[in-house]
């Protein structure tokens, strides 16, 4: 087999509708940015150069290590593609694998593809760059060792975001999948570390032009220092709390709305539950008009059946 | 290794097959947003929901069980969500005790798991489904079409395109690493986790170089050949009456089947 799942990938029907909406609202927003810049700054001859570097990040992934027991470890690739394509393009090169991977290979679910972008595709970039332009201006080993902590905590940082939607979504228990999630991923993370590492010190010694001082990679702005760093804080902070002391999250959780909702899907009515609308009578508003729209839209598409060619 | 190794497209004469990938895509988002829409226990929904998804198997000519077979790639996941057999609060239906602690089955709990692997397993299938009735490159012409951002299909259509090149310099990567890891009987080939993983590392860097250095070549040849910033098809899409109302009447149905899962 040519393809084999990897983890951290959310299949659809594990997330609430809820939880797969406010994602995919949020990963759109960062990649519209990331579109508007990369347009921008890039001229044609980068797009097949992103396109080949995607393929590049698929297909390292394939390259795995046995670690003990018939398992094995191999790349996720955030932090790399990161450092290597800078931030905007790195994300817009995650972003296509991970859409690949979803749609052509089903590893990742397509309603939930925004959660699965945010995850893996976003925040490890966010922290990868973020982390390592930090220490741009550093010796080597300074950068290498940077880079592998950040290859670490990127990961750790999409397997906490993994737990927190599977929570929020009412899919599992605090308390249980977030130890479960680290303590796997805290070794996955170690893997990826040193392949990040390796890696990187091949390029250093064969091309330092490509991710040396003058490269576009190293041309971010000093703001991804600034966000790379306070997410690695909530990583950091966020772990121990969630796991030690569930009631606070969960309190908040409830105090926003999140579990109330994913609680009353359990009802017999609760598919009239929209999410934010916590009123009964809006929320059957909200549900008629969305199917109104539904109706207006299967007209229209007659309409257009009747006029087109058969 | 052929340029569509990769794809999970089953050549073949059917309904399915020469209807417009657009068509395609739209009917399969609508079913799994329908999916995650339906509620907690709604059976026979889900029932009509199943019996939509032979009915599609039956229209794609390969056979109705078709992708039933291919559909426990999310079955592992399902590990991840056992917890909420426990956790809801409800009539408790049969407790085990396993190591130190006691596990109660609740009602709820169970009607909550059942739903969630119903909702996975149902939208899984849909979406094989669709990359075995329509070729790769023409779903993402269909994404186009669908006002998602040209630089993003663009990209997109790169990494199909030269995934296969790169997956064969990878197949011959790791044929030299097993030719130099020989080792003698009852012995382990290679040292430390940390060591292989280092050597994994290198593979990983090696492959970034020769795929930098290889984009270089192809889009000079893809200049060559009179690339203008953006890809070309060959086989134009068009909407036909066919289409529109295959669409209409889909999304017919999965009205028709959240209906049923509120009266």
């Amino acid at each position: 087999m040519l393809y084999s799942p990897k983890p951290m990938h959310i299949p659809d029907g594990f997330l609430s509708l809820t939880i797969s909406m406010i994602c995919w609202v949020i990963s759109a927003i960062i990649l519209s940015i990331a579109i508007s810049r990369s347009n921008k700054s890039l001229g044609e001859r980068q797009v097949p150069l992103m396109g080949v570097m995607a393929a590049f990040i698929f297909a390292t992934q394939m390259i795995n290590f046995p670690v003990a027991g018939g398992t094995s470890g191999h790349l996720l690739g955030g932090a790399l593609a990161a450092i290597t394509l800078g931030p905007w393009a790195g994300m817009l090169v995650m972003t296509a694998v991970i859409v690949v991977q979803g749609l052509l290979f089903q590893d990742g679910g397509l309603l939930v593809m925004g959660a699965n972008i945010l995850n893996m595709g976003l925040i490890t970039v966010a922290i990868g760059y973020g982390l390592y332009r930090g220490v741009s201006m550093g010796n080597r080993t300074l950068k290498l060792t940077v880079a592998g902590i950040a290859a670490w905590l990127s990961v750790m940082a999409g397997a906490l975001l993994v737990s927190l939607q599977l929570w929020l979504s009412g899919t599992s228990q605090l308390q249980i999948v977030i130890p479960a999630m680290l303590t796997v991923h805290a070794l996955i993370g170690l893997g990826e570390a040193l392949i990040t590492v390796a890696a990187l010190t091949l390029i250093f010694q064969t091309r330092p032009d490509l991710i040396g001082e003058n490269s576009a990679s190293a041309r971010g702005s000093r703001g991804w220092v600034v966000a790379g760093v306070l997410i690695s804080l909530a990583v950091v902070l966020l772990s121990p709390l969630a796991s030690t002391n569930p009631d606070g999250l969960n309190r908040v959780a409830t105090d926003l709305g999140f579990i109330s909702t994913a609680h009353a899907r359990t009802g017999p009515l609760a598919g009239y539950v929209v999410p934010f609308l916590r009123s009964v009578s809006l929320s059957k508003i909200a549900s008629g008009a969305l199917g109104l729209t539904v109706v207006g839209v299967i007209i229209v598409l007659l309409g257009q059946g009747m006029k087109a060619k058969s | 290794m052929h340029f569509d190794a990769f794809d999970r497209y089953h050549e073949t004469e059917s309904f399915l097959h020469r209807l417009d990938p657009r068509a395609k895509v739209v009917v399969t988002f609508a079913f799994i947003l329908s999916n995650a829409l339906l509620p907690d226990g709604a059976w026979i929904a889900f029932g009509f929901s199943w019996l939509f998804l032979l009915f599609a198997n039956a229209l794609s000519s390969l056979g109705i069980g078709f992708t039933f077979k291919r559909s426990l790639v999310a079955l592992p996941f399902a590990l991840i969500a056992i917890t909420i057999l426990f956790s809801i609060p409800g009539k408790p239906l049969t407790s085990f005790h396993f190591l130190l602690w006691d596990f109660t089955i609740t009602d709820s709990g169970l009607l909550r798991f059942v739903s969630v692997l119903i909702r996975s397993w149902f939208s899984v299938q849909m979406a094989i489904l669709l990359v075995a009735t329509a070729r790769f490159p023409d779903i993402i012409h269909a994404l186009e079409h669908l006002k998602v951002p040209a630089i993003l299909t663009t990209i997109i259509a790169f990494l199909y395109r030269y995934l296969f090149v790169l997956a064969d310099e990878v197949f011959r990567l790791m044929r030299a690493r097993e030719s130099r890891s020989a080792a003698a009987p009852g012995q382990r080939p290679g040292r430390s986790v940390a060591w292989r993983a280092g050597v994994a590392g290198h593979m990983a860097g090696q492959l970034f170089l020769r795929s930098y250095e290889r984009s270089d070549r192809v889009y000079n040849a893809m200049l060559a050949r009179g690339y203008a910033g953006h890809l070309e098809t060959i086989n134009p899409h068009e909407l036909r009456r066919r289409d529109y109302l295959t669409v209409a009447l889909a999304l017919l149905v999965i009205l028709f089947f959240q209906v049923v899962a509120r009266l």
